[in-house]
Order: structure tokens, then C-alpha cells, then sequence
């Protein structure tokens, strides 16, 4: 016979009815209009279709929008591709009185002024986010953090007021001289000096896009597994070692990812850029020299634009920062996911 | 142990002695930039509070700016027209962005439709602000015929939408599965469950993804520039240009005029106290509002 | 009162694996039905399959006739109103963190719409009660979260939820096995006390628990209903060789 004797049932708490043991508690039945209350609410199947439907919509609008905006710069530039064709990206005219429109100069500013605030930049981001993660001490880390994250909470025009006022004096009296003095041999420095002009927006620049690149470079370098840093340490590597062997090399990619993030920044710069740089549509080696980007010939020029052809060249110019900054974000995005794997590392 | 020859003990400590001072070194480095960055980020709000706090008086609160050549004036009919044209943006924005962000957390998961809207939010993102404006002179105010600060509104809006989608949609992710489960079990339908369940376990840090998206725009020039243009007196219809504290202080910054520059920094500072303060309420309200769960 | 539970050739897939085959059954109204197995024996998803919560996930399907009382779920009525008659406590306890304790008993009438505050009232504190709960939070029900209370406490908590909105049946996932001993001991005292009025159906992987609260009880083994009967029946005499086998720790 069966005699399954592993659980040991006392008589007791074998209920054949419901009633048998227990403490007895008076069990109020809840009233009874709750049941037929909630039994006469439909299912909700309209109210659930069009709630989804208004979210669907909302989403959808961030589609249309994009496609809105991309469509209507095409159309309002159709003018200026069709007069100038691929040469207005390589042509250096820019004459409204005769109507020769191309956008060389613009490019040109635009590129040497971002990369150059990235070369400023990342060795100084890279440094303080090092510093904030593997040396500094915690108390410190936090009001560190907290002031580089207010560096990106403030407005480009108030840098750009800044930079009026402090930057560019002291570019024109202090750090141009010297650079003139030391490195005027090489032929970036020369030329008279105002102080304003590339350089100084891409001081401005640098100033901005550091926030960026800082704290995206951080997230990256936070997503680096501890036991890679303890695998380099138990080796008998200095901090130094430990964060060349393990940190830069396992973050490398995002790092790069954050430094094109910040560089998409850069390119799309407009108010701060336009209030130092000079707006000169010219080619010049100097640094010095005032010299002007895609995004401020249209802060500066298209509220005052005359004449069809004139407005097309400059929706042109914009279509142009449009397609690159999409690129360069898509870019930069796909190398820091790739690190992060979905770990927030979302852009300021 | 003795046997090792002795140069060998030499060069190991030779190289010791290389690695640790490349040790120092970089920590002198790193040390050494992090001051260098906090100089001019202290220079530029040190620099900001010394000259706005000079500028500021009560005229400026008050008054509407002085004709050129005058002494005094104000600015209080840009911070109204701020007022106004971030009041229409959030009204727009926030609801857009809050919704798209319910779409891609709680309908669009796993969807082509989801990742394809994921993906326009982030291009979005990275629109620069001033190709926003341009879109948006093309098309308002070239329809309109006239500048008006319901065009400056709608693209501050569409420039506020994807950073509250894409806070919206992480911050519902944090939202455990097992309390949705719960309201489901309960017969609750699903638009109630996402209204009153998880977008309200979720709203401090929506609230603050939304307050992060109104302080990014809230010092956007470049978008202002040709929809809502600027104006020099009072204005509070949204047909018409309207003034706003950063187009004002970029028209008086390269102005050649001393009295305009100290209505810049006098500006300059109220909008950053604007921005910090709202911010900080924004943070203190959400955080006493809604009960605090304990995990 | 609480409602009685057929099940006939239940069927239910999670993606490609067939996790219930052929599930008949008959569950009693107003008495304490247990079902046990070895995890991932299908027990869970059977208790999922009974209020619709299965198909909520969207790889998830189930095929087959269930009655409750005398709806057939799968035919008549849309999910959200299987689940309004129908109770569930979670294995772990999910009170909803943002809410008062008092706004979490009364969730599921409120966010369907019940406004009458004076029956809120009166619900919030029977359901509370017939929880066992009332006495430890009647000062603060409107003060504490829901999360803040401690682990056993919210498990009542969640019971009390779901007893608000007067059910059925009342289907409990493994709802002591996140608990310490004491609380356990009180989760299964309440549900001594409750299936006078509910049809409680309660997934456990205790058979002491098991045979501590029900009246029948189920065994299920790899997605099979094995065997089905009287508890001092199974676990006295059972008639399946596989379920002495499982009660008496020759397996799994």
C-alpha cells in the first residue's frame, strides 16, 4: 500500500468544510452594488482605441514634422539647385547685388571652426572626466559634475555676450600677441588681430561643446565592467595603466561616438559663433582672421534677404547643415550604443 | 630570492620609478584641466552676476526699453513676450512629446513603427536651432505674410518634443512590469492603467524631462530670430512680433550703445535666474507632490 | 458569493512551447482549491490562463473553454471584464507605489470610474478588515504609500485590492513565497477565513501549505493536469503514481 509519509498532516488542518478551524473574524460581504457596478461598465474597447489612436497620432507627428521641415527646405531651395548645380558648394562667391551665390566660404568656416573647438575640447573632456571617475574624491565629484552639466544649461546667446565682452579682449590684448610672438612662423597667426574672428569662436565653441563630450564620455566610461579595471590592478598596473589598459581601450569607440556628438553640436552652433567670428565670407589662413559659418550667414543675412534667388541660396545652406548634422548624429549615435547598450546615454 | 643579478633589480626599480611619475604625471594632468575648465565656467557666472546684478533696477522690470541715446528703461515687455512664447511652446510640446513617449514605451515596443519614430525623434534632436527657425519662417510665417510669435511658439515647440518623448518613454521603462500587472488584474482598462498607474509612477522624472526640454529652449535665439522677430513694445497677441528676452539681448550685445549692453547682462542674468528657478520649483514640487515609494 | 470554475480542453502556448495540454477541471464555488507541481509545471500559467493575464503578453496564446459561474471568458466577455470579477494577488507583492494605501484598496473601483465616496469608504475599510490589515494602518491610510509598509503587510495589502471590487473567484499566484514564516502563517489564516466567500484557486510550491488551506488540490506536471482531488485524498492515498512520487520527495 501507499503510505506516503513524508508530510506529517495533523487531523486538524485537513478541512473537509470551510468553517472548521481559524480565529473567527466577521467577514462583512462587501456590498454587493460594487458587483453590479462594475459589471455594468463596458470594456472600455472605444475608450482604449482612442487613446491609443491620440498617442499614435502624437507619435507620428515627430514623423510628419521631420519630413515637413526636410520637405519644405527642399522646395524653397529647388531656386538655388537648380541655378548653381554641385558648384555652389565649390564655388567662394557670395555677391547679393549680382545674385552669385556659393556657399564654399561658409563650409570652410563652418569645418575648420568645429574642428578646431574639438581639438580644444576633447583632451580637456577626456582629462576631467578621467579625473571625476577614477581620481577625484567623492565629495568633490558631485558639485564637479553639477558645474560642467551648468555649462550646458546655459544659453549659446549669453556665451555669445560673454564672449563680447571678456573673450575678446583678452584674445586681442593677452593670447594673440603671444601666439603671434611663438607660433607666427607658421602662418596661422598672422595678419592683424582684433580678436575677433575663427579662433575665438573656437574657443566659444570648445567652451560649449565641452558639457557634451564630458559627460557622454563619462557614461561610456562608467559602462566599462569594474572587473576589467580590477583584472588590470591585480596585475600590478599603476591608476595609470589601469585606465589606459582597460578604461580608454573598452570605451574607445563611445569616446569617439561622444566626440562627433560633439561635433554635430559645433556644426549647428549659431548664436554665440555669429557674435564673435566677424561674418566675413572669406578664406584666409589666419586664425585671426574674421571669417563666418553656415549657421550665422543665415542668422545674419536671411530676415534681410531680398530677391528669390538670394532666399533659395540661403534655405540651401540650411538644407546642407540639415543633411550633415543628421549624418554626423546618426554616426556618433550608433558608436555610443554600441558601448552603452541602451545604458541612458542620452545627449544634453 | 639574492640570485637575481644585480642590474636586473636596478632596471625593475628604474622602471618603477618611470611608471609611478607617468602615474603622477597624468594625475597632475587630469587635476590640472579639471581647473582649467572650471575657470571659465566660473569666470562666465561670476562675470554674469557681477555685471547683470549692476544693470538690474526696478525699471527694468517695469519699463519697456528707452529710444537710442536715452538713459533708463527696461525690459519688461521681453520677459512678458518669453512668457508668452514659451507658455504656447510647453502647450504644444509638452503634451506631443509626452504622448509620442507613451507610444513608444507602452504600444510601440518591438514595432517597426516604434523604432522608425525613435529614430526621426533623435534626428529631430539634432535639428541646430536655427535650420528649426528657418522651417519655420517657411512655413508660418511666409504663409502669414508677417512675423508673429505664434511662429516663434510652434518652433520652440517642435524643438521641446523629442527630448520629453525620449525622457517619457526611458522613465516609463523604470515603471515595474508587476504594477502594471496589478491594475491589469484589477479589470482596469488599459488607457486608465497607463494614465493612472504608470505615467503616474513614473511623472517625477517625465516632470523633470519636460522642465530639462523648456530650460534648453527657453535661451534658444536662433529659432526667435525670424518667427517671433523681436519688438519694442508691449505685445501680448500671438498674431503679432513679439519681444523675448534672448533675441533682446542678442540685438543689444552687438549693439554699439553702453546702455544697451547693460540691459544685456541685466537680461542675461534674469534669464538664467528664470531657467535655474523654474527648474529647482519644477524639482522641488515633484518631489513633494507624489508620494514617495520606497523600493 | 463566489462563482464555480469548469475548465475543458484548455490549451496554451508561450511562443512555440506548449506549456498546458488538455486541461479538464472542475473547481468548486466558495472553497479553496490549491495547485501544486514543480516549477515550470504549467500552474502558474493555468491560474493566468483563468482571468485572461496570459495573453497579455503579446507572444502568449491560449485556446479552450473556461467557465466562471456561467460565462464562458473565452467567448462572451472582453478580458478587462473577466479580470473585474475576478481577483489576483501576485507573487510578489505590486502595490502601486504612488498611491495612499487608502487609493490603493479602493484602485480598482476608482480608476473604473466608482465615485461614491461614502461606499470608497466603507469598502476601503471592510476589504481592509476581511484582510486582517485595518488594525495596523486605519491611522495612516491616507498618510503612508503603499510601498511604504513592509513586505508582508503589502501581500495583505494587495489582497485587500483585490477584494474590493467584490469578486468571484480569487486566484492567488504563490502569494506567501516572497514572505518570511510569520507572514505566511497570516496570509494563510486570512485565506482560511475568505474562501466562505470566494472561490479561492492558490498556486504553491508548499505542500505543507497546500494541505494547510484547501479543500481539493491539483498536480501538475509538465503541462499536464496529473491528478485532481480531494487534498487528504492526494496527499493520503494518491492514485497517481507520479504524484506520490512528487508528495513524498522521491522527485523533483
Amino acid at each position: 500500500m501507499n503510505e506516503p509519509g513524508s508530510i506529517q498532516l495533523p487531523q486538524t488542518i485537513l478541512p473537509e468544510r470551510s468553517e472548521a478551524t481559524g480565529p473567527v473574524v466577521e467577514v462583512i460581504k462587501p456590498p454587493s452594488i460594487i458587483r453590479s457596478f462594475l459589471q455594468s461598465k463596458s470594456s472600455g474597447k472605444f475608450a482604449d482605441g482612442a487613446f491609443q489612436g491620440m498617442m499614435v497620432v502624437c507619435a507620428m507627428s515627430i514623423f510628419f514634422i521631420v519630413l515637413l521641415i526636410l520637405s519644405v527646405l527642399v522646395l524653397n531651395s529647388k531656386l538655388s539647385m537648380h541655378t548653381f548645380g554641385w558648384k555652389f558648394f565649390t564655388s567662394s562667391a557670395w555677391d547679393p547685388n549680382v545674385g552669385d551665390f556659393g556657399a564654399l566660404p561658409f563650409i570652410w568656416g563652418t569645418v575648420v571652426s568645429s574642428l578646431l573647438a574639438v581639438c580644444l575640447a576633447v583632451p580637456l573632456a577626456l582629462c576631467v572626466s578621467i579625473f571625476l571617475l577614477e581620481i577625484c574624491p567623492q565629495w568633490l565629484r558631485g558639485p564637479i559634475a553639477f558645474l560642467t552639466e551648468m555649462l550646458a544649461a546655459i544659453p549659446s546667446v549669453i556665451y555669445g555676450l560673454w564672449a563680447i565682452f571678456v573673450l575678446v579682449p583678452i584674445m586681442r590684448d593677452n593670447v594673440g600677441p603671444l601666439l603671434q610672438k611663438y607660433l607666427g612662423w607658421t602662418g596661422f597667426f598672422g595678419g592683424p588681430n582684433f580678436g575677433v574672428g575663427m579662433l575665438t569662436a573656437a574657443v566659444i565653441l570648445a567652451i560649449m561643446i565641452f558639457p557634451v563630450i564630458s559627460s557622454i564620455s563619462r557614461d561610456v566610461m562608467k559602462a566599462v565592467p569594474i572587473h576589467q579595471r580590477e583584472a588590470a590592478l591585480a596585475l600590478g598596473a599603476t591608476r595609470w595603466e589601469m585606465i589606459r589598459m582597460s578604461v580608454l581601450r573598452n570605451a574607445r569607440i563611445g569616446i569617439v561616438g561622444s566626440v562627433i556628438l560633439g561635433l554635430g553640436r559645433a556644426l549647428g552652433e549659431t548664436m554665440a559663433v555669429t557674435m564673435v567670428i566677424g561674418n566675413h565670407p572669406d578664406i584666409s589662413k589666419s586664425l585671426f582672421a574674421p571669417a563666418t559659418t553656415l549657421a550665422s550667414v543665415i542668422a545674419n543675412e536671411f530676415s534681410e534677404a531680398t530677391g528669390d534667388l538670394y532666399v533659395s541660396a540661403l534655405i540651401e545652406i540650411g538644407l546642407a547643415l540639415f543633411i550633415v548634422t543628421i549624418v554626423v548624429n546618426a554616426i556618433a549615435r550608433l558608436l555610443v550604443w554600441a558601448v552603452t547598450r541602451g545604458n541612458s546615454a542620452r545627449a544634453v | 630570492m639574492g640570485s637575481l643579478p644585480i642590474r636586473s633589480a636596478n632596471f625593475e626599480r628604474l622602471n618603477k620609478a618611470r611608471r609611478t611619475v607617468t602615474d603622477h604625471f597624468v594625475t597632475g594632468l587630469a587635476i590640472l584641466s579639471t581647473i582649467v575648465v572650471l575657470v571659465p565656467l566660473v569666470a562666465i557666472l561670476g562675470y554674469l552676476i557681477y555685471k547683470g546684478a549692476s544693470s538690474l533696477n526696478f525699471a527694468f522690470f517695469t519699463h519697456i526699453p528707452a529710444p537710442v541715446g536715452e538713459q533708463g528703461g527696461g525690459m519688461s515687455n521681453a520677459i512678458v513676450g518669453s512668457g508668452v512664447v514659451l507658455g504656447l511652446a510647453s502647450l504644444l510640446g509638452i503634451p506631443v512629446g509626452i504622448g509620442a513617449g507613451v507610444y513608444l514605451a507602452e504600444y510601440g515596443q518591438g514595432r517597426l513603427l516604434g523604432n522608425i519614430i525613435r529614430f526621426t525623434a533623435d534626428v529631430l534632436n539634432g535639428v541646430p536651432s536655427i535650420v528649426m527657425g528657418m522651417a519655420a519662417f517657411a512655413l508660418i510665417v511666409a504663409k502669414q505674410q508677417h512675423y508673429s510669435a505664434f511662429a516663434g511658439g510652434v518652433a520652440l515647440a517642435i524643438m521641446m518634443v523629442p527630448t520629453i518623448t525620449r525622457t517619457t518613454e526611458e522613465m516609463l521603462a523604470t515603471v515595474p512590469h508587476a504594477i502594471r500587472e496589478a491594475a491589469l488584474g484589477l479589470g482596469i482598462p488599459k488607457w486608465r492603467t497607463v494614465l493612472s498607474v504608470s505615467l503616474r509612477t513614473a511623472s517625477p522624472g517625465i516632470i523633470t524631462g519636460c522642465m530639462l526640454a523648456f530650460a534648453r529652449v527657453a535661451g534658444e535665439t536662433a529659432p526667435l530670430i525670424f518667427t517671433a522677430f523681436g519688438n519694442e513694445f508691449w505685445s501680448f497677441s500671438l498674431k503679432e512680433p513679439i519681444a523675448a528676452l534672448p533675441l533682446e539681448i542678442y540685438k543689444y550685445a552687438i549693439s554699439p550703445y553702453d546702455e544697451w549692453h547693460r540691459l544685456a547682462w541685466g537680461g542675461a542674468l534674469v534669464l538664467i535666474a528664470m531657467i535655474m528657478v523654474s527648474v529647482t520649483l519644477v524639482r522641488i514640487f515633484a518631489n513633494r507632490g507624489v508620494l514617495k515609494g520606497g523600493h | 458569493m463566489g462563482a464555480d470554475i469548469r475548465v475543458e480542453n484548455l490549451n496554451a502556448w508561450y511562443g512555440q512551447t506548449h506549456t498546458l495540454k488538455d486541461i479538464n477541471l472542475h473547481i468548486p464555488a466558495n472553497h479553496a482549491t490549491a495547485l501544486i507541481g514543480p516549477s515550470g509545471c504549467g500552474k502558474s500559467t493555468f491560474v493566468r490562463c483563468l482571468n485572461r493575464m496570459h495573453e497579455t503578453n503579446p507572444i502568449a496564446r491560449a485556446e479552450g473553454t473556461v467557465r466562471i459561474g456561467d460565462i464562458d471568458i473565452y467567448k462572451d466577455a472582453a478580458p478587462v471584464e473577466i479580470r473585474r470579477r475576478i481577483g489576483m494577488v501576485f507573487q510578489r507583492p505590486n502595490p502601486f507605489p504612488t498611491m495612499s494605501i487608502y487609493d490603493n484598496v479602493a484602485s480598482g473601483l476608482k480608476l473604473n470610474g466608482f465615485r461614491n465616496k461614502r461606499v470608497l469608504d466603507e469598502v476601503v475599510e471592510r476589504s481592509l478588515k476581511s484582510a486582517a490589515l485595518w488594525d495596523e494602518v486605519k491611522d495612516d491610510l491616507k498618510k503612508k504609500s503603499g510601498a511604504s509598509i513592509s513586505g508582508g503587510q503589502q501581500q495583505r495589502l494587495c489582497i485587500a485590492r483585490a477584494l474590493a471590487v467584490d469578486p468571484e473567484v480569487l486566484l492567488m499566484d504563490e502569494p506567501a513565497s516572497a514572505l518570511d514564516p510569520v507572514s505566511t502563517a497570516k496570509i494563510e489564516d486570512l485565506i482560511f477565513q475568505l474562501k466562505s466567500q470566494y472561490t479561492i484557486v492558490i498556486v504553491t510550491h508548499n505542500m505543507q501549505q497546500a494541505a494547510r488551506v484547501a479543500e481539493h488540490t491539483g498536480f501538475f506536471l509538465t503541462g499536464t493536469l496529473v491528478e485532481f482531488d480531494k487534498t487528504h485524498k492526494i496527499f493520503t492515498n494518491p492514485s497517481d503514481k507520479r504524484t506520490e512520487d512528487y508528495i513524498t520527495g522521491r522527485f523533483g
